[in-house]
């Protein structure tokens, strides 16, 4: 499965996980709170440089993640320019833009692995409710593995389909997947148990 | 969690993930394409109840976060989590544990018009509850704008409402996940 | 061919595998209220035991028995004295699973990552964990593939990296169910050799007569039900024309 991991050795690179996302996060909130011109074309500004000049990263892997917003973003311009006004529109739209370019340096320069370590550690104190953090890295790996495993069982439910003379009926390939994946759920969740991944206390037998 | 869950979870976000591949379907007299993304949200909910539900399409944002690129236009990683849009995407777990609750608390009479309640409650009302106003926030436009821009999606999603429910009620007959608690529990 | 014990060291320096017998005292089990078992008594001591019978027979239900996977609704079922009822996690450490299809166990997006899985649940040391898989890759021929996506392996190959990730581990005995079904002719043929040459005991379940021709014992379902109980050359040709 393609990441949007771009290896290097930057010193953007090298920053600690948690450190890069705080400063997303901080940047999130300070645009919001502070919402002037000046403030948020010195964040564009930084943004920028951290990314291409510091972490040398190509434009193009900044722009794979802007193009997915860009339309909304100009239509965002139009809206602002009809209702309220030009300097009060490129406050919004700049600021949104800051924000994506600063989450995709984040993305581009961050291995999965490390942000995965990130997210367990953040879900450390949920620990005393009965949530394991180790467990997010598995069910991570878990996804990943079975994303073309499902697409496959996709394909292949609609070429028996086609056989047998439907075309295009998307409801009627859904059941047979999902029936399909849930069995699929099922062995997976013995093979689990038979590979050793449940630490828990065994099960009671529930009638004697 | 017992280990099956964890393999409900995992799978669903996979199959959430699959349905974001899916070609958009243009539907007659309905302005904008459907995807079957939030097709996925609402049978999440529907065919594994609240908590699995809600937790396979947090595990499957996570994926999205982590910078694979799974949602239906093409997108990953932080950025769509912090553009005008986020709301939609963050109000995906909280939709599916809704459709997952009603789905319980029906669960005995399921059927396609229970199940329309609850993807109409949950996979419409709980998702543009959530989205409509941060977007308003997020991109400085009133809230009747933002409500205004995502009229275009309604009927693309009641329609998707009414696929799911149509597809939940067959799952159910065929493999039915949700256990209530009173009912004997199966072994194996 | 003889394969290396995984993750015993070098080869002819490791000491015998110790057995693992399985012993079922009146087992029953039911699903709901559907009885596929019915007062199941035996005990395994031989290395080589095949598992025949109908579809719906009972095959996969007993062989879960064997290691936890399904506890009996009456009866006992025991590991080397351990009951698997309140012991599964060591009773499953002795006997390793090998599922039919093989997408249902790979967990791991990569070849080696995958071996590893089992590993890193008994809390191996890392660098230990990197050793065995590297000599289970090895032994399966997947050390080529290490860093592949399993899901761009051959249905053959990944039936062996199923396999390596569960032997990896070092169970005693191995539950195979039926672990050719999904395969080619050439790759059960491999799989069968793999089996074949296993220091471990082996259960395998199987609609593939051929592979039990070595075999020390083979047990024939029927509803349920041992019908048959015997070496192969008692209980094979017996299945055989019990089938018309
Ligand atoms: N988890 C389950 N829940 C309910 N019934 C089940 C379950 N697993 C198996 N059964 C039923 O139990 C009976 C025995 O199944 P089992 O899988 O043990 O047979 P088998 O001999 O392995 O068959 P096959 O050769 O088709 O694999 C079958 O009728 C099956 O439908
Ligand atoms: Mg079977």
């Amino acid at each position: 499965m393609l990441s949007l991991y771009r290896p290097g050795t930057s010193p953007v690179h090298r920053a600690r996980a948690g450190l890069k996302l705080a400063g997303l996060a901080a940047l999130g909130t300070g645009l919001f709170a502070v919402p002037r011109i000046e403030v948020v074309l010195a964040a564009l500004a930084a943004v920028l440089a951290t990314g291409l000049l510091l972490g040398r990263l190509p434009a193009g892997a900044l722009w794979a993640q802007v193009r997915p917003v860009w339309l909304l973003l100009a239509g965002l311009f139009g809206f602002h320019l009809l209702v309220t006004d030009a300097l009060t529109g490129t406050v919004a739209v700049l600021r949104l833009l800051a924000l994506v370019l600063a989450a995709a340096v984040v993305t581009a320069t961050t291995r999965v692995t490390e942000l995965v370590a990130v997210v367990e550690w953040l879900l450390r104190p949920l620990e005393v409710v009965g949530v394991r953090p180790a467990r997010v890295g598995l069910l991570v790996a878990m996804t990943l593995r079975f994303i073309p495993v499902v697409a496959e069982r996709a394909a292949r439910i609609r070429e028996a389909q086609a056989a047998r003379g439907a075309s295009g009926v998307r409801l009627g390939l859904l059941v047979p997947l999902l029936v399909q994946v849930l069995q699929l759920a099922h062995t997976l969740g013995e093979a689990l148990d038979a590979r050793g991944a449940d630490d828990v206390p065994v099960r009671r037998p529930r009638r004697a | 969690m017992k280990t099956r869950d964890l393999a409900y979870v995992a799978l669903f976000a996979a199959i959430v993930a699959v349905l974001g591949q899916f070609p958009p379907v243009p539907v007659p007299g309905i302005p904008v394409p459907i995807t079957a993304q939030t097709l996925g949200v609402m049978l999440a909910g529907s065919v594994l109840g609240a908590r699995r539900g809600a937790l396979a399409l947090l595990l499957f944002l996570t994926v999205v976060a982590l910078g694979v690129p799974l949602l239906a236009s093409g997108a990953g990683g932080l950025g769509v989590f912090v553009g005008p849009t986020a709301g939609y995407l963050y109000s995906w777990p909280v939709a599916a544990f809704v459709i997952g609750w009603l789905t319980e608390r029906f669960w005995r009479r399921y059927n396609l018009a229970w199940a329309l309640v609850a993807n109409l409650i949950g996979g419409i009302a709980v998702i543009y509850a959530i989205g409509i106003p941060f977007t308003s926030l997020y991109a400085d436009i009133p809230l009747s704008a933002s409500a205004v821009g995502a009229l275009a999606f309604v009927p693309g999603d009641v329609v998707k409402a009414v696929a799911a429910s149509v597809v939940a009620v067959a799952v159910r007959r065929a493999y039915p996940v949700i256990e209530l608690p009173t009912r004997r529990a199966t072994a194996g | 061919m003889r394969w290396g014990r995984p993750g015993a060291g070098a080869a002819g320096t490791a000491p015998p595998l110790p057995r693992t017998d399985v012993e079922l005292r009146e087992v029953t089990h039911a699903y709901g209220d559907r009885t596929v078992l019915t007062g199941v008594s035996l005990t395994l001591t031989e290395s080589r035991i095949g598992v025949i019978g109908a579809n719906g027979s009972g095959k996969s239900t007993f062989a879960r028995l064997l290691n936890g996977l399904v506890v009996p609704t009456a009866g006992t079922v025991l590991v080397d004295g351990l009951d698997t009822r309140t012991q599964a996690r060591e009773v499953r450490r002795r006997v390793g699973f090998v599922f039919q299809d093989p997408d249902a166990q790979i967990v791991h997006p990569t070849v080696a990552e995958d071996v590893a899985f089992g590993l890193t649940n008994q809390g191996v040391p890392a660098g230990e964990i990197a050793r065995r898989v590297d000599e289970v890759l090895v032994a399966y021929g997947l050390d080529g593939h290490r860093d592949h996506p399993a899901h761009l392996l051959s249905g053959g190959q990944k039936q062996l990296l199923a396999i390596a990730g569960v032997l990896v581990m070092a169970p005693q005995r191995v539950v195979f169910d039926e672990p050719t079904t999904l395969l080619d002719l050439r790759n059960t043929r491999r799989v069968a050799r793999v089996v074949d040459g296993l220091e471990q005991d082996v259960v395998v379940v199987t609609h593939h007569l051929e592979l039990l021709a070595g075999f020390d014992r083979v047990l024939v379902f029927e509803d349920g039900r041992v019908a048959a109980d015997g070496t192969p050359a008692e209980t094979v040709p017996w299945y055989v024309a019990r089938c018309g």
